[in-house]
């Protein structure tokens, strides 16, 4: 093979890649994406078995164990609320009256179905999205509140 | 008035950078002036040095006067995680930060090598103003040494959580490895501005670019490892947004280690070589950005304080804006590459650079895409692992398939059908492995590509080192004594990453997990094991009171005690789990004590793992880490004979 050939196919071999990398970050993207809902949007924005991101509050005195031996708590937003039903150990700094984020699938009529509920390495801190929600529905009481 | 000190220090450290800056880039063919910007690095080292040391002292002290201390410590917390509370917070971590980038100057300062005069002063200087604009942040905008009026008697403490061995050693191992690419982009600007990068600058570059991968491999490795006994923290390793943080930069980091070798042994890819360096420091403020401001949802909470956030993004594009335009300006005046063909070593370090630096591209894609969606008003989203693994993975496979041909090809012009006969077993293995796993796991294809894969790196790598063992003279043993150690640096690295393979997909793609009650004296059947629950009573710790469940795990006729926890800290309302961990040859069985159950007395509820093979990606992950250290020692013993 001649130098310029040789220059030619590693070019051509390098698109190649480069466009399967592309093609994989945007199928990744429109299929991946995880959205996040409050309480309040789940019933208008969700779809019946999409994975999602729920984040709110922990309402105070509804955290049990189901018989299933699932935990069983309801999440608010101060306008609805959402019962979810988790399989797993609840993480350290999960408690009630405190912001959480739950990863899962929600289908109509049913609990809100966790497969992840996303702990956090403070305890003081809230998840962005749940402040937002929050700060939506004017139940926010940390920083910048009136 | 040891906060006083501190801060006085440090603000003579800033001074200090400055000249050593000013000097540094305006030393021209004067040896004296070199000689001063030396002097004034390693003064500017001691001063960063003495006030992260008073930082420590209050520390120690608990002097909680001093706002930091009062936030994140507590008189009641053992002497080991005072000190570690130092750099477990934001404006101590800074502090470090600065620290590490003026200690990393004085020895840039003290070892000259074969660089030019010129050329060495000017990396001096540049490291100075790396170090300016460390500190300019640190003293202004994160004030460590700030007092508080009235000082509170105890201290807020530190999150419970946080009191862990890791501490101890994960944050400053990482902040060693970011800033360890503040030197690499040093001397890459160093270079542009002398318009010269030969071989003597790659060889000058080479050891720091290897010490920061390595760094950044063990601090990534410390922290995957306490993210997957800490319950509840998402396991060894789940594409969050601060563990893509560290991993951008170390795979740019990964692809700099190749790209330098091309440089100084070929003289061919040094503006390649420069670049990555200039956005492998990039991606290390980014990564402190990301961790740092709270822009992204994350596990690692840490303060959000928008003011922070944007002097960070202002340092960040300072030292992008100043680096891409010098490379802009000054890199056609490079000396051109000498030539290499399609099939050479070179092409396939090309290669692995390329796959490497798409691979960090589309992270940082998934990384920042939420912050683009919200920005453009189209909600909150966060991306997740199906899309990291979707993209990523593939990506990986495609250059581990290459992988083992690069060390079998020799520079210039490579043999591809020789090499791919001698990596013929290896390739045979692979399949044999494919096939089975295949058959083993009711045909799911994607856990046996893996595998395979993780197999053909590993078979590959011995091959290399057969090979290579082949080529000495007399017996095996004194065949291996004579085996340069770049070779087994190189081997172990890569078979490292074989074994790191085979950890992640097997325990991905294998891992079983149960629930059970028991009560004392109940048994359960798991994995192949016998779990009885012994007893559950109360201990107490220093600054904690514990629920501990004693467990006997029997396995045929062997027996081994294991016990997991619920420790309950004076200073927070919430407990933490210790799970129990018994490794054996197959993996980890990995025990994690729930609370009682309520309606039958005596219960606990005890939650079962069992991850397969998880210890192969630590040690695959240590053994990539050796692999840079051996690099590491070869390259100064090499050294020491040129001198």
């Amino acid at each position: 093979m001649r130098r310029r050939d040789q220059r030619l196919m590693m070019i051509a071999a390098a698109g190649a890649v480069l466009v399967l990398a592309a093609t994989l970050t945007f199928v990744g993207l429109r299929d991946s994406v995880v959205y996040f809902v409050a309480p309040s949007e789940l019933a208008e924005k969700a779809q019946a078995g999409q994975q999602l991101r729920l984040g709110g509050l922990v309402l105070e005195g509804t955290v049990r164990r189901g018989d299933d031996g699932a935990m069983r708590f309801t999440v608010t937003d101060g306008a609805t609320n959402v019962e979810v039903r988790y399989d797993g150990l609840l993480p350290d700094l999960f408690r009630e009256g405190q912001g959480v984020v739950i990863e899962g699938t929600w289908i109509p009529g049913q609990a809100f179905e966790a497969e992840r509920v996303l702990a956090k390495h403070d305890e003081t801190y809230m998840p962005r999205e749940v402040a937002e929600a929050l700060k939506q529905r004017g139940e926010w009481k940390g920083d910048g509140a009136p | 008035m040891i906060p006083e000190i501190g801060a006085f220090a440090a603000s003579l450290a800033l001074a200090l950078s400055l000249a050593q800056g000013v000097m540094g880039l305006t030393a021209s063919r004067r040896d004296s002036r070199a000689q001063a910007t030396a002097a004034t690095a390693q003064a500017a080292a001691a001063m960063c040095i003495v006030a992260f040391g008073c930082l420590i002292t209050v520390f120690v002290q608990s002097d909680f006067t001093v706002a930091v201390v009062a936030a994140n410590s507590h008189v009641d917390k053992p002497l080991i995680y005072k000190i570690a509370g130092a750099w477990g917070n934001h404006e101590g971590s800074m502090l470090l930060w600065c620290t590490v980038s003026a200690l990393f100057g004085a020895i840039l300062a003290s070892t000259r090598g074969q660089q030019s005069l010129g050329l060495w002063s000017r990396a001096v200087g540049v490291q100075g103003l790396v170090t300016v604009g460390a500190l300019t942040y640190t003293l202004f905008l994160s004030a460590p040494f700030a007092r508080l009026d009235p000082a509170p008697m105890v201290g807020a403490g530190l999150n419970p959580l946080l009191q862990d061995p890791a501490l101890v050693a994960h944050p400053p191992l990482l902040y060693l490895g970011y800033v360890g690419l503040s030197v690499p982009f040093s001397l890459a600007i160093a270079a542009l501005i002398q318009g010269r990068a030969d071989q003597a600058w790659a060889r000058a570059l080479r050891p720091w670019t290897l010490a920061a991968w390595m760094f950044l491999t063990i601090g990534i490795s410390i922290g995957s490892y306490w993210a997957y006994y800490e319950l509840g923290w998402g396991g060894w390793w789940f594409w969050d947004p601060v563990e893509n943080a560290s991993f951008m930069p170390w795979l740019v980091a990964a692809a700099l280690v190749h790209s330098a070798i091309v440089t100084e042994r070929r003289g061919s890819l040094a503006g390649w070589t420069i670049l990555l360096a200039i956005i492998g420091f990039g991606l290390a403020i980014l990564g402190t950005f990301l961790v740092r401001s709270g822009v992204l949802t994350s596990v690692h909470a840490f303060a959000i304080d928008p003011e922070r956030g944007v002097a960070m993004l202002f340092l960040l594009f300072l030292a992008l804006g100043v680096g891409f335009g010098m490379y802009a300006w000054r890199a056609p005046k490079l000396a051109q590459p000498t030539g290499f063909a399609a099939i050479s070593r070179e092409s396939m370090l090309v290669w692995n650079n390329f796959g490497l630096a798409i691979a960090a591209g589309v992270v940082l894609v998934g990384t920042l895409y939420p912050l683009i969606v919200e920005a453009l008003g189209g909600g909150l989203i966060s991306v997740g692992p199906p899309f990291f693994n979707a993209t990523v993975a593939p990506l990986l496979a495609v250059l581990f398939l290459i992988l083992p041909l690069g060390p079998m090809l020799t520079w210039r012009v490579g043999d591809l059908r020789a090499a791919l006969t001698k990596l013929a077993p290896a390739a045979a293995l692979a399949l044999i492995t494919l096939v089975t796993a295949l058959a083993l796991s009711s045909w799911r294809a994607v856990p046996a590509i893996g595998l395979a894969i993780g197999v053909w790196l590993i078979a590959g790598g011995l091959i290399y080192l057969w090979t290579r063992i082949e080529r000495g003279e007399g017996r095996v043993l004194t065949k291996l004594a004579v085996l340069p150690l770049a070779v087994w640096s190189m081997s172990v690295a890569h078979i490292g990453a074989g074994v790191l393979t085979i950890g992640a997909i097997a325990e991905t793609g294998f891992r079983s997990e149960r629930a059970v009650a028991l009560s004392p004296g109940e048994s359960v059947d798991f994995a192949g094991r016998r779990l009885t629950l012994l007893e559950v009573g109360q201990t107490e710790g220093p600054n904690y009171s514990s629920t501990r469940a004693n467990f006997r795990v029997e396995r045929g006729r062997d027996a081994w005690p294991l016990s997991a926890e619920r420790r309950f800290f004076t200073t927070s309302p919430m407990p933490t789990t210790e799970v129990g961990i018994l490794s054996g040859l197959d993996g980890d069985l990995y025990v994690a004590l729930g609370e009682a159950v309520r309606d039958t007395p005596g219960a606990w509820s005890v939650r079962l793992y069992h991850n397969p093979l998880v210890h192969f990606i630590f040690a695959g992950a240590l053994m990539m880490a050796l692999g840079g250290i051996l690099s590491l020692i070869a390259l100064s013993r090499r050294r020491k004979v040129m001198a």
